[in-house]
């Protein structure tokens, strides 16, 4: 791919500190990424790999405690980092939105869901209250909710968890934006419902050309999802590329080892493989590499040095010392 | 939303059957108000004449019933010492303790709500430190000693404002005050808690992710939520406002009910301390009702329920 990137996230590190900055966790650690218009790319990793934090940073929407220390952030080939705040909160919703966890706890009880849809296009837009309400009606047409007219009327206790999420994915295209970030966005709703949506999200993305990041721990969503995945372990990517290279040939041991703790229908192992030990405390991470001490396969330079990201191939990289090139290993 | 209103009610008789039980046992226990009332030297057969015409020579059951019934009907007995209709005494009394409920009501919000709003806002700066201190202090200082010391600085040194008495927007100032600062940092911990509650709502982050300016993020989507409970409060505050004002209204000689009610006491005056106590009890029940109403009209969920 040629065209310069939609969004480009180059050496981005977030970090934690307490409140006498005796405490640093570094929640997200040196990630490059590239991601181009219309493309989806799945991040997946375990809880506290630190991808929620990674979108929050996108969007400068970190916890108080939490900062940027360094990198850039490229979107469109704008440096948000070097946006004023007014500037910043114009391209949230409206060039780059994001869907929550949580539908249940996502739209306000006190207002119509008329109101909460049409809420982006107004302030955005400047669009009239009618004129909004007549665009919420059409957006809830487009995430298929039946009767729009009578359901913008309604408030979000009436409603299902399926509709409200889809709600909330209505909110999330109201403005057209160019990206759309979903944090595990399907993992409070029931297996028929979650593919539902998922249907819907692939639909609208490849309708409106939508660049879509899908936040996960589930490897099987990326594979009918994403068409590139990134590999987050203790705020690092450790592995990128296409899906079906990685699900394929993964270089990482870590991105071997989640693939090998998928169930599958063929399985006839006794139990699932599981990953020796625990995730390390990001605020005392170890020289080398961090998934060394659950290594299978680390060797005595994993514990001091940590990899840098080497290149296998079109698109497709690993932070692993397994992964150099046999000149430079 | 009919059942909602029905059970609601419901309770709310429930509540004033016991309360008024109560109040009709515990004062007969502070003694004998015939004791008061004769001369001294007054032999057993006068004081039989006046338990006579009082009815206190009555067995209890009769006597609760009797009370209970007029009072049903709206009628509160005579005062034993005023000798007047204790309902005349009341109204007389009531547009008083309105008055100055309402004042310190108007001032405890006003202080309360921003000052709250700011400190969740500004958690663990400035403003929140200063907001804990005054809340601090309306809640640990005792209204009597805050009238006092007002009385000492307004009227004393600076001779501003008058210590005691009705009449004027100036004799307000002061009891208003010093009733309305316990309620003033009620009603500010309370927005503030729950305000920093809603903030840290999904639908909060939701409301920023759409690119809201952080005027309405607070000022609509965290405001309105917060403001719920805080109106509870104050509406159950406003009624308690003008039956418990009774230390500020005697420092202030304010002449309102809670001034009443504490003659009632010192003279063993049954009629007059039962229907302050229960009149007061309705008032605080029927807003609570009135509270739950609003409740549902702002919330759609118990609205909308059937």
């Amino acid at each position: 791919m040629s065209a310069a990137p939609l969004l480009s996230l180059q050496n981005l590190s977030t970090h934690y500190v307490s409140q006498h900055g005796s405490r640093v966790v570094r929640a997200v650690d040196d990630v490059t990424l590239d991601l181009h218009a219309g493309e989806s790319l799945g991040i997946v990793g375990e809880s506290g790999s630190g991808k929620t934090t990674l979108a929050l940073a996108i969007l400068r929407l970190l916890p108080p405690a939490a900062r940027i220390v360094s990198g850039r952030m490229l979107f469109e080939g704008e440096d948000l980092l070097a946006k004023p705040d007014g500037d910043m909160r114009r391209v949230r919703g409206k060039r780059i939105a994001m869907v929550l966890q949580d539908p249940m706890a996502s739209l306000n009880p006190l207002f119509s869901i008329g109101d909460q849809v049409g809420e982006p296009i107004r302030v955005h837009e400047g669009a009239g209250r009618a004129s909004a309400w007549q665009r919420a009606i059409g957006l809830l047409k487009s995430v298929r909710i039946a009767s729009p007219e009578t359901r913008v009327r309604q408030y979000p206790h009436e409603m299902s968890g399926g509709m409200r999420q889809r709600i909330v994915g209505a909110i999330g295209i109201s403005c057209g934006p160019r990206l759309l970030i979903a944090d595990e966005p399907t993992t409070s709703l029931d297996l028929t419902i979650q593919a539902q949506y998922l249907e819907l999200l692939r639909d609208l993305q490849r309708q409106r050309g939508l660049a879509l990041i899908f936040i996960t721990h589930n490897l099987g969503i990326v594979a009918k999802m994403c068409d590139r995945l990134a590999v987050m372990y203790a705020g690092r990517v450790v592995e990128q590329g296409p899906v079906a290279q990685l699900f394929n040939a993964p270089a990482h041991p870590y991105t071997r080892a989640l693939l090998g703790s998928l169930p599958r229908m063929s399985d006839n192992r006794e139990r699932l493989t599981a990953i020796e030990g625990q995730p390390p405390d990001l605020s005392s991470l170890p020289p080398g590499c961090a998934f060394a001490p659950r290594c299978p396969m680390a060797a005595p330079r994993c514990a001091t040095q940590a990899p840098p990201a080497f290149v296998l191939g079109e698109d497709h990289s690993a932070r692993c010392w397994l992964a150099a090139p046999v000149a430079a290993a | 939303m009919k059942q909602y209103i029905a059970r609601r009610v419901g309770y709310s008789l429930l509540s004033l059957f016991l309360l008024s039980l109560t109040i009709f046992l515990f004062i007969r226990l502070t003694g004998d108000p015939a004791a008061l009332l004769v001369e001294p030297g007054a032999s057993a057969q006068d004081i039989e004449n006046i338990h006579r015409r009082l009815g206190l020579d009555r067995p209890l059951w009769e006597q609760y019933w009797l009370f209970v019934a007029s009072f049903v009907q709206g009628d509160l007995g005579l005062s034993f010492y005023y000798r007047t209709p204790v309902l005349d005494l009341y109204l007389q009394r009531l547009p008083n303790s309105l008055l100055l409920a309402a004042v310190a009501m108007a001032f405890s919000l006003l202080i309360g709500i921003p000052s709250g709003i700011l400190a969740a806002v500004r958690v663990g700066r400035m403003w929140d430190s200063a907001g804990k201190m005054f809340a601090l202090l309306g809640l640990s200082l005792p209204s009597f000693w805050v009238g006092l010391v007002l009385i000492l600085v307004f009227t004393v040194w600076l001779g501003w404002l008058p210590s005691s008495g009705a009449g004027t927007a100036a004799h307000v100032v002061m009891p208003a005050f010093a009733l309305g600062w316990y309620f003033a940092a009620a009603h500010m911990r309370l927005t503030r808690s729950s305000m920093l509650e809603v903030l840290g709502s999904e639908y909060v982050k939701l409301a920023r992710l759409k690119g809201l300016p952080e005027a309405l993020v607070i000022g609509k989507h965290a405001f309105k939520n917060a403001l719920i409970p805080v109106i509870t409060l104050a509406g159950i505050n406003l009624v308690v406002m003008i039956n418990v004002a009774v230390v500020v209204e005697t420092v202030f000689a304010w002449p309102g009910i809670g001034r009443l009610l504490y003659e009632g006491i010192s003279f063993r005056d049954f009629p007059v301390v039962q229907g302050v106590v229960v009149i007061g009890g309705a008032m605080i029940v029927l807003v609570n009702l009135a509270v739950d109403i609003v409740y549902a009209l702002i919330d759609p969920r118990i609205r909308l329920a059937r």
